[in-house]
Parts: C-alpha cells; sequence; structure tokens
C-alpha cells in the first residue's frame, strides 16, 4: 500500500532541507542539528533497505508557484501560492508500507515534523478484493 | 521456438543455473547479477541465432564469463583468491537447488517486499523492469530494493536451513508467493499471478507438504474466477453476481482433485482450509447452491488454525448466508471497535444489514465503506451499493 508523505513549511525560511532552516533549528547548538541530519539519514537508509522508500522530491520556493484556472474556456493563471496558508507544501515522499501505521511512523521520524505539520495520505489503486 | 517460449524456458532454467554459479563462487549477490545478465543475452541473442543445443550449459558460460570479468576488475587481493576457480566451468547439477534459493530470497531479516522483488528476479527469471511495472514502482526503486536485499544477505549460506528450522522457513516461501499471487490476483496483473501459480506449482513438484499443495490449489481455485469478477469496465463483480461458465474449469478440477488428495493424507494447515472453502465454492453450478453450512465449517477449523479479523469478517458473511443475517452480525459486533477504520468491515456489515432489510443502516454502512477504502474498484462498487439503496426506496 503506497502512501503520500507531505511535509509543510512556512515559506518565510524556505530552504531545503526544511527542518534545518526553521528559526527553532536556526537556535540550535551544531550538535543538535547534526543529531537531526545523521537521524533523518538513518531513515532514509532504513526505507531504502526495506523497500519502503518509493521516491521523494523537495519542491521549489512557493513564490514560484503557478495557479491555474478556467474561466468560461479561458485560463487565468496567477503567481505566488494559493491562499493565505501559513505552511506550504516543500516537499513530499511516496512509500510502499504494510500498514498505516508504518507510514504513520516513518512520517513521525522526519525531523520536520517537529517544526511543522508532516502530512500523511493513503495513495488509491486499482485492485480489489473479492466483494 | 517463439519469443513467449523462449521467455519460458529462461525462466525455467534461471534457478538452476543461478544455483550453479551460487555454488562454484560462494558469492549470491554478484552470482545473481551475472545470471541476470546471462539471461538477458539469451533473450536477445537466441530468437535470432537459434535455441543452443545445451541451453543450461550456454547460460552457465555467458554468467560465468561475467562473474570472471567482474572477479577481474575487483581488487588484486580477490584476484588471487579466486584464480583457480576461473579453470572449471560451473556445473548444472541435477538435484533441484531451487528450494535452497527461495529459502534464500526470503531469507527472515529481509522484509515481504524485499523478499518478493528478490524472488521474482532470482527464481522467477524476471527483469527488473517487469518486477518494477508489476508494483507500480519507479525501475530505480526497485533495482535498488534488490540490490540492497542482496547486501543484506551477503553472508548466508548457499545450503537449505536446518531441519529444526524448515517448517518457518517454508510457512515465509509460501507466504511471499501467497503475496505475489494476491497482487496480481487483485489487481488483475494476470502475469504475475501466473508467476506465483508456476513457483508454488515447481515447489509441489520438488516437496511433498500439504501447505504446498494446499496453496497450489488455493491459487488454482481463486485464478479460475479472474475473468469473471470484473466487467470490461474494471468493475467489481460480487461472486454471487458472476458469470460461472467463465469460471475456469481445467483450474477448478485441478485445483479440487489437488485439495481432495491432499485433505485425506497431509496435516491440515491454514492454506488447505482456504482451498476447501474455495472448492466449495467452485463446485456450486449456481450461486444459491453454495453449501454455506459447510463453508462456515470451514471457516470454524480456520479460525482454529490461523485466527485473524478477515477470517471472522468472511465468517460472519458465510454465517449469514447459512443461518440468516442476525446471526452474522452478531460475530461482527465484537469486532466493531478493534475494526472501525477499516472498510472491509462495514462492508459486510452493509452487506447482512441489507439482507436483513435494514436498507437504512445497510446505506450508511456502504457509504462508510466507501470512503474507507483505498481501492479505486472498491470504492465505485460500494457507492453503487449504497445508490441502489437509495433509488429503489
Amino acid at each position: 500500500m503506497k502512501y503520500l508523505i507531505m511535509i509543510y513549511s512556512n515559506p518565510r525560511t524556505w530552504g531545503h532541507p526544511v527542518f534545518l532552516n526553521t528559526e527553532e533549528a536556526e537556535a540550535m547548538t551544531q550538535a543538535e542539528r547534526d543529531e537531526m541530519v545523521a537521524g533523518e539519514e538513518a531513515l532514509f537508509a532504513e526505507i531504502a533497505e526495506s523497500g519502503e522508500l518509493v521516491e521523494g522530491q523537495a519542491l521549489a520556493d512557493p513564490i514560484t508557484t503557478r495557479t491555474v484556472r478556467v474561466h468560461n474556456k479561458v485560463p487565468v493563471t496567477t503567481d505566488g501560492p494559493y491562499g493565505e496558508a501559513k505552511e506550504q507544501m516543500a516537499g513530499y515522499f511516496i512509500v510502499d508500507c504494510e500498514t498505516p501505521e508504518r507510514a504513520v511512523e516513518i512520517a513521525a521520524r522526519f525531523p520536520d515534523a517537529r517544526f511543522g505539520p508532516v502530512v500523511v495520505r493513503p495513495i488509491m489503486d486499482f485492485s480489489g478484493q473479492d466483494v | 521456438m517463439t519469443g513467449r517460449e523462449i521467455e519460458d524456458l529462461l525462466r525455467r532454467l534461471a534457478p538452476q543455473v543461478l544455483a550453479a554459479v551460487v555454488r562454484k563462487y560462494g558469492d549470491f549477490e554478484h552470482a545473481e547479477d551475472a545470471v541476470q545478465e546471462a539471461l538477458l543475452a539469451a533473450a536477445v541473442q537466441w530468437p535470432e541465432q537459434g535455441i543452443p543445443d545445451r541451453p543450461d550449459g550456454w547460460l552457465v558460460t555467458v554468467a560465468n564469463r561475467r562473474m570472471i570479468d567482474q572477479i577481474r576488475s575487483e581488487t588484486a587481493q580477490r584476484r588471487r583468491e579466486m584464480n583457480a576457480a576461473q579453470e572449471e566451468q560451473p556445473e548444472v547439477s541435477d538435484q533441484d537447488d531451487t528450494l535452497t534459493l527461495l529459502m534464500l530470497c526470503c531469507h527472515p531479516d529481509l522484509t515481504p517486499a524485499s523478499q518478493i522483488g528478490l524472488t521474482l528476479r532470482a527464481v522467477g527469471g524476471l527483469t527488473t523492469t517487469e518486477i518494477a511495472q508489476a508494483f507500480l514502482v519507479p525501475e530505480a526503486t526497485m533495482a535498488q530494493r534488490i540490490s540492497r536485499a542482496k547486501q543484506k544477505i551477503r553472508g548466508a549460506k548457499f545450503v537449505l536451513p536446518p531441519e529444526q528450522e524448515l517448517p518457518e522457513r517454508l510457512r515465509t516461501v509460501l507466504h511471499v508467493l501467497y503475496l505475489i499471487f494476491n497482487e496480481g490476483y487483485t489487481a488483475v496483473r494476470n502475469d504475475l499471478a501466473g508467476e506465483a501459480i508456476r513457483l508454488t506449482r515447481t515447489m509441489h513438484a520438488i516437496r511433498n507438504d500439504g501447505e504446498i499443495a494446499g496453496l497450489l490449489a488455493l491459487m488454482l481455485l481463486t485464478n479460475a474466477r479472474h475473468e469473471a469478477r470484473r466487467t470490461p469496465e474494471g468493475d467489481l463483480v460480487p461472486l454471487d453476481e458472476q458469470d460461472r461458465a467463465r469460471w475456469k474449469k481445467d483450474e477448478i478440477r485441478e485445483g479440487i482433485a489437488l485439495i481432495t488428495d491432499t485433505l485425506k493424507t497431509a496435516p491440515l494447515g491454514p492454506y488447505q482450509v482456504q482451498a476447501a472453502i474455495a472448492a466449495v465454492h467452485a463446485e456450486a453450478e449456481r450461486a444459491e447452491d453454495t453449501d454455506w453450512r459447510q463453508i462456515v465449517g470451514l471457516y470454524q477449523l480456520l479460525h482454529q488454525l490461523d485466527p485473524s479479523p478477515v477470517v471472522t469478517l468472511n465468517h460472519a458473511v458465510a454465517r449469514g448466508m447459512a443461518h440468516g443475517p442476525r446471526a452474522g452480525l452478531a460475530l461482527l459486533a465484537p469486532l466493531e471497535a478493534e475494526l472501525a477504520a477499516h472498510h472491509r468491515f462495514h462492508a459486510v456489515k452493509a452487506h447482512l444489514l441489507e439482507m436483513a432489510g435494514d436498507r437504512e443502516a445497510a446505506r450508511s454502512c456502504y457509504r462508510t465503506a466507501a470512503s474507507l477504502t483505498t481501492s479505486l474498484p472498491e470504492q465505485r462498487y460500494l457507492q453503487g451499493r449504497a445508490a441502489r439503496l437509495d433509488v429503489t426506496r
């Protein structure tokens, strides 16, 4: 079962990895910052070895966002992030896990979860059990 | 030989060739790469140049050459170690090493995802591309999954596990084959289901075991229904509405004969009971002829052997059919708290409520089930059932 893990961040402190660029992380000691980096690296190594990591990408600064709507068959494009949300999606991972609990466990181990929301959503598929 | 026949031949030879190379070098990780390259070379060359007289010998020679190339490119230290080994050609053994290979690929240190990938490549002879496509992941992901799995079991010996560990290891292999089958069957990727059947059949041929036979029978009896369980548009067709004329007679015949025979002789196990349940369904010419009382008995047995919430849910359906919907609902009630987040619980409950004539509650349960499932065809089906209770009010 595949899950989309979405990492959110405040655009004011944009940069990757997201968790190192937060104000809270900037105020930490180097040892604390290193510990977070090591934690994330250990997580990636673990889920790569287990075969759970499918893919992951970092997203560009929200300022580069383009939002498109079609009004009366005419596309209207606006620049910049949609809405006034404080948090914007900063990156995503797709993991392939045995259970939803495991997907949440992985999400909780992203250091980003200490500073902002990390959201887990199942990806629908075309399989179907006998009904 | 057609391309398809060559592919079948290569998949059949893959485990024997790999076993020969692993036995010579003791290095599963690189031997597996070398054999995979030999298989690819054969898939390209044989259709044009014809099949060699000894196809297995041809593959071993090519794989051996790859191993030597790999060793040459490694350190001088290792080169000295291997110098002697280059002289002679690995021999394809008469003894069947497929089981040893399967147990290595389904090593308990690996996760199911890795066990599946490795089994399909090393024993099934599938390419990484084919496996990645079957599991809808990028090829690079599958390649990494397989190579990490091989690194993880680097130190494992190419021998059968000790006698006292065999039953447990065998169970893991069967579970991996079952997962491969299930992925193929539920997602309508028949190649994958066929591959699982082929590998289980191979195991059945080399080892006399009730659960191997039970799993093979279960796969055959289930797979027999695959054409009838979806509409051309991909919608799910429930068992009681399937056109039974479209069930595959030969698979049913073989599955029933196999499970009947096995139940007489072997110690009972969960796959055998599941196969027996599938056989009872297969024996009913029309849905209304189904011997639900027998199925209830078999689920009780399965519950004793291998209890799980899924077994209880299926048991509840069977009880509902045999003794009326209220009897089924009574069985469900204690599961409510544990399974509230699982769509199948609500789907079963909805079905039983509908049978009991409680349309309002049934519709609401179908809706809950529809919102909880992560399968698009199941969601369409469940929404359809809910809508049907709306319009015929």
